[in-house]
């Protein structure tokens, strides 16, 4: 596969314009948050590159691939882990194997090195009800690179956890992102989070939900933690603040 | 002993069995009741040990037990080929579902009159009224159960590609399983009250043929004893259900299986 381009140009229908005009490219192995007050259709948005819902307008691709169905191109980490209760934590990851018909012995070997990888050793042959919500939500993502996807969409997914947990997972994350090297979107809900984890932040504001700023945070690599102390990473949380104090919406 | 100070449960249940049964004998002797209305506890243990010995109880026992199983076993069979047509199709659903409800409305037990006229006083008609009545509690449960599968999860195997076909095996079958299972609980004692009382109103054998023959000749004891029979039936049926429950659902119970 060579450079990867998403261009979105989508129009959301009906009378509440959920998109408006929003045209972006990602390069590969980019990481992108996209952020913005509730009701900007950064959801929306994901769910169109998902291939779950249509879109009115315009054009969204993925790897060259018009999206206009689920794509085995996209992985996805939800909001929750929605792990299957019945399935060991192994035979969870192995979900988008199972659906794709792909290779399974190849595959299971993938799916054992991502939860090493995930530092979820030991627990392949658990049950999602006897890990904590930290390590679920690290099989869901386990699950969402199993069959080497090109683009990662994450959905709020570390929305539930809390404030330690959270930042832990931020790191994880970084680390899985470094090793596999896919190209990600995520949606979240804190400015610290993208500014931590990004190369651009999407800065999405409301009603239509269209794009106010693309930000690009230069921040070196690999980033600690120490990092978001700095006035630089101050600088670019205050910025995307100032979008959603504009929105006059406190979350 | 630890393990019973934490569960006094263990020690209090078969108090409370031993002082009822105590009391029972008791009264019933102090107060000289005829043992037509009311016989003692041992004297029910008595006819029980002579049911035991006689090789017609065990033929009868045999009677009641096929006809209810047969009877449960059609109940699930047609529950889920009906409750799988229902939950999928929608069409299916909407046209037959008032159809449904309003043959649940009948006492089914009324219909075993019916059933005799069709089906003779052999075991058929005691079959098909152990169906009829298990029938739609399963259905129910599986309908319920097919419709329960979390959207979350439904969406998550979309994303990653998945047929309709894929989402019913991989997501709403396990789903249904619990609710399935606790049909099939309710189901399997209706089976059994559908059994007797299709024999109370017409048979030449089975439990509920012996309660009859008991009545007519005044052998109050000897109903008690199948009374017991009976219960105990039920009792293994429920085991046994709850036993393939916790192999096959085991995650519908354990919410709390966590620090395990």
């Amino acid at each position: 596969m060579s450079g990867l381009h998403k261009i979105y140009n989508t129009r959301g229908g009906g009378q509440t314009h959920a998109l408006s005009d929003i045209n972006f490219t990602a390069k590969k192995g980019e990481f992108i948050s996209i952020v913005g007050p509730s009701g900007c259709g950064k959801t929306t948005l994901l769910n169109i590159l998902a291939g779950l819902i249509s879109k009115t307008e315009g054009s969204a691709s993925v790897s060259g691939h018009e999206v206009s169905k689920p794509l085995p191109e996209i992985g996805m980490v939800f909001q929750a882990p929605t792990l299957l209760p019945w399935r060991t934590i192994l035979e969870n990851v192995m979900v988008p194997v199972e659906v794709q018909k792909l290779d399974k012995k190849k595959h299971l070997e993938k799916a054992k090195e991502l939860l090493t990888l995930a530092g979820l050793e030991g627990f392949e042959d658990k049950y999602p009800n006897e890990l904590s919500g930290g390590m679920q939500q690290r099989a869901g993502i386990c699950r969402a690179l199993v069959h080497s996807p090109s683009v990662l969409l994450m959905d709020e997914p570390f929305g539930a956890l809390d404030a330690m947990t959270r930042e832990y997972m931020n790191l994880e994350l970084l680390r899985i992102w470094k090793e596999s090297n896919q190209t990600i979107a995520l949606v979240t809900h804190s400015i610290t989070e993208a500014v931590f984890l990004s190369d651009r932040v999407i800065v999405m504001s409301p009603r239509p939900g269209r794009i106010a700023e693309i930000i690009t945070i230069d921040l070196p690599r690999p980033r600690t933690l120490d990092m978001m102390n700095s006035d630089a990473a101050g600088v670019f949380v205050k910025k995307i603040r100032h979008y959603f104090n504009a929105a006059n919406v406190i979350e | 002993m630890k393990h019973l100070r934490n569960r006094p449960e263990l020690i209090l249940s078969p108090v409370v069995f031993v002082v009822f049964v105590a009391l029972w004998e008791n009264i019933v002797n102090l107060l000289e009741v005829d043992e037509i209305i009311l016989p003692t506890p041992s004297r029910i243990g008595d006819a029980l040990l002579v049911q035991f010995q006689a090789p017609i109880f065990w033929s009868n026992l045999w009677v009641t037990t096929q006809e209810a199983l047969l009877g449960f076993a059609f109940a699930t069979l047609f529950a889920i080929i009906a409750g799988t047509f229902i939950s999928q199709i929608r069409i299916v659903d909407k046209t037959f579902m008032p159809y449904l409800v309003g043959f649940q409305a009948i006492p089914k037990v009324a219909l075993a009159p019916i059933f005799l006229i069709w089906f003779g006083l052999g075991q058929t008609s005691k079959v098909v009224l152990a169906a009829t009545i298990a029938f739609f509690p399963i259905l129910i449960n599986i309908i319920e159960g097919l419709k329960s599968a979390d959207n979350d999860q439904i969406r998550m195997l979309r994303v990653f590609g998945a047929s309709r076909s894929q989402i019913f095996f991989k997501v709403q079958i396990p789903c249904a399983l619990p609710f399935f299972f606790a049909g099939l609980d309710v189901g399997i004692l209706l089976a059994i009250l559908g059994a007797v009382v299709g024999e109370f109103l017409g048979s030449q054998a089975g439990l509920g043929n012996m309660v009859l023959v008991a009545q007519f000749n005044f052998e109050t004891p000897t109903m008690f004893a199948i009374l017991l029979v009976l219960s105990a039936m039920g009792i293994i049926a429920h085991i046994i259900v709850k036993a393939f429950q916790r192999k096959f659902a085991f995650w519908g119970d354990n919410s709390n299986f966590i620090g395990n």
